[in-house]
């Protein structure tokens, strides 16, 4: 279709108008509550953007990406809820805390707890992802088609295993009680209803930012040579592409972007469960991307905005993972190339009149 | 450890390690004749158990078993024709995807059908306490059902691939679908039926083993990755390969958790998929001039 496309920078400001638009209807309409899962879906569509990237562009499948949004979840978790204040004596704890590496906060019983700084976590959690992510990368990305799903899956698998089999990571119950993050003096990331308009423009705002940045991405000469091992990996690399370069650079940028979304919504929603490491998390990630369109990253966040709202607001009630396997199914039988590519199109297209056959008079 | 403690590891590594390896050989069935790896294929085993313990409530348990086993192979016959024969040359990121959205789909229906709920069938001769010794271990009856059962969808298959017809024409459509085709060999009616095979022994396995190891709606999905590290190791495609991994990891498994926590079971083999995969895609027994001329 040889229709109008906007530049990115113009969609990224129809993005912008569009959430200010839902936060003040949301607010005429008292439904102020929306904010919430809103809030929440945007950190999922940061994880989300990046499979987005790794298997519409550069083809590559993952279901392991709820296996990162774990490692950043759980390392902020981890660091903030641990207590060093029996070490306030010592000299480590006394340079961290000057270098504002730690912070004091009061707890339950009217005491202070020493905990780690957030932002230690958000850039800890990140760079472990990021780490995990290239040692994973570098040798599984070398792999193709099953091997790849399945050596992925294998990993998701293994980050969920460790998980619930960890005593000091919460196991069956996750870890609750998570500060909220000081992410701008004034600004918290968490701290219930009553930063919750702050922190749905603080969640979007950042999805904004991600899509300036990826549109950049995709629409450069890197996008263009992920595009190319998508469509044919031996003659991307006879151009000169270094696709085993390129593949683990975009593995690791994926991951990054869901241990930085499973940083920040764990903050905000105070707490992280085995669940959001589960492999059928993973599936829904894939799911998202595949329904709005392998390639395109505003088709997949539409979807995750779309579907990871709904799943939120409990539409799908019990039955939410058989959704999700359904649409998956549906989308991958019926239209691989996502929804927004429905046969029906060129059926509308066929409707118009046919051209004249030579000699036809008219 | 002592000798007889050991034993006891021993006997329950190759009771699971059985499991893996017919899980492995649904995969390899599927895979010879179609290039698809099945990510459904754990759940076919969860189906016979389940069909199995429903259906011993209300008749004899070897015709429960045989019910269960042709119910798994229908629903497999079913899975091929409703979703995979009519696509036209789809990509292997498009079936993989396929296959788990199915896989998800029967998951969700045993959830819906049978709850929650951790079940099995009675064992098959004795009960739970009743036990045989061999040297100094204590072993059940039912893992001589298992192990026999293997023994013998192994040796049958065998038979099957080798001495019939319908066996060779299936290794004719596993060698070159397109040639076989233009022998008259029915390729895409042998597609179905190897799916429908792959069900059968799966869910007859399924059945089996449920007195030991319980089932559940969930049962299917770490099956499914223990039974593809199998068929890595053993080779794609290649059956006795994976009677060897598969029984090989059943023990290695069953001796971590004599020193790892049991949590981290699943971990021991999901390191060790990693690492075959990584260094030898071609399996454990494939010989490297074979591997090189396949894509991994």
């Amino acid at each position: 279709m040889a229709g109008f496309r906007l530049p990115a920078p113009a969609r990224v400001a129809l993005l912008a108008v569009l959430v200010v638009a839902v936060q003040l209807a949301t607010q005429a309409s008292g439904k102020g509550f929306y904010l919430t899962q809103l809030t929440m879906t945007a950190y999922y569509a940061l994880a989300v953007l990046g499979l987005s990237l790794l298997m519409g562009y550069a083809g590559q499948i993952s279901l392991g990406q709820a296996g990162f949004f774990a490692i950043g979840g759980y390392t902020a978790a981890f660091l903030s809820t641990v207590d060093l204040s029996a070490g306030r004596g010592g000299a480590g704890v006394a340079l961290a805390t000057r270098l504002g590496l730690l912070l004091s906060r009061p707890d339950l019983y009217g005491g202070t707890t020493l905990g780690v700084n957030p932002w230690v976590g958000l850039v800890l959690g990140v760079a472990l992802a990021a780490g995990v992510a290239f040692a994973v990368g570098v040798p599984v990305l070398r792999l193709r088609g099953h091997y790849l799903a399945m050596a992925t899956l294998a990993f998701g698998t293994i980050v969920s295993a460790v998980v619930v089999g960890t005593q000091r990571l919460g196991a069956a119950d996750g870890i609750s009680g998570v500060p909220p993050f000081p992410f701008l003096p004034g600004l918290r990331i968490g701290g219930g209803g009553a930063d919750r308009v702050a922190n749905y423009y603080v969640a979007w705002g950042l999805v904004g930012l991600a899509m300036l940045l990826l549109g950049n991405l995709v629409g450069s000469r890197t996008g263009r040579a992920l595009r190319a091992i998508h469509g044919a990996e031996d003659a991307a690399r006879a151009m000169g592409v270094d696709a085993a370069r390129l593949k683990v650079r975009v593995f690791v940028l994926a991951a990054a972007m869901a241990a930085a979304a499973g940083v920040l919504l764990t903050h905000y929603v105070g707490g992280i469960g085995p669940s959001e490491s589960s492999v059928m998390k993973s599936v829904r990630y894939v799911a998202m991307v595949a329904v709005g369109g392998m390639g395109s990253l505003w088709g997949a966040l539409s979807a995750a905005a779309v579907l990871e709202f709904l799943s939120l607001r409990g539409v799908f009630g019990a039955h939410d993972d058989a959704v999700f396997g359904g649409i998956l199914l549906l989308v991958m039988l019926f239209s691989p190339d996502g929804i927004l590519k429905i046969p029906a199109r060129g059926l509308l297209e066929r409707l118009r009149p046919r051209p004249a056959r030579p000699g036809e008079g008219s | 450890m002592t000798l007889d403690l050991a034993l006891q590891y021993l006997v329950a590594g190759l009771t699971y390690g059985a499991i893996y390896a017919v899980v492995a050989i649904g995969f390899n069935i599927v895979y010879s004749a179609t290039g698809i790896i099945n990510f459904a294929q754990g759940e076919f085993v969860m189906l016979g158990g389940m069909i199995a313990v429903q259906l011993s409530a209300s008749m004899p348990l070897p015709v429960a078993v045989a019910l269960a086993v042709v119910a798994a192979a229908a629903v497999g016959a079913l899975v091929e024709v409703a979703f995979i024969r009519w696509l036209r040359k789809p990509t292997v990121l498009r079936m993989v995807v396929i296959t788990i959205g199915v896989s998800i789909l029967l998951r969700e229906g045993a959830l819906f059908l049978w709850g929650e709920g951790v079940r099995s069938l009675p064992y098959f001769t004795g009960d739970e306490v009743s036990s045989v010794a061999i040297g100094g271990a204590r072993v059940s009856p039912q893992v001589f059902w298992v192990l026999g059962t293997v023994a013998v969808i192994v040796v049958l298959l065998e038979w099957f691939y080798r001495r019939t017809l319908l066996g060779w024409e299936m290794q004719a459509c596993a060698a070159n679908r397109d040639a076989a085709a233009l022998c008259g060999v029915p390729v895409r009616g042998l597609v179905t039926l190897s799916f429908a095979l792959a069900a059968a022994i799966g869910a007859l396995a399924g059945a089996v083993v449920s007195p030991i190891t319980y089932t559940s709606y969930a049962a299917g999905g770490p099956l499914a990755i223990k039974g593809f590290t199998v068929a890595i190791l053993g080779g794609l495609g290649n059956s006795g390969g994976a009677v060897a991994a598969g029984l090989a990891l059943g023990i290695v498994e069953s001796f971590a958790v004599s020193v790892l926590p049991a949590a981290y079971k699943d971990v021991v083999t999901l390191t060790l998929l990693l690492a075959v995969l990584v260094v030898r895609p071609s399996g454990l027994f494939a010989s490297g001039e074979a591997a090189r001329l396949k894509e991994f």
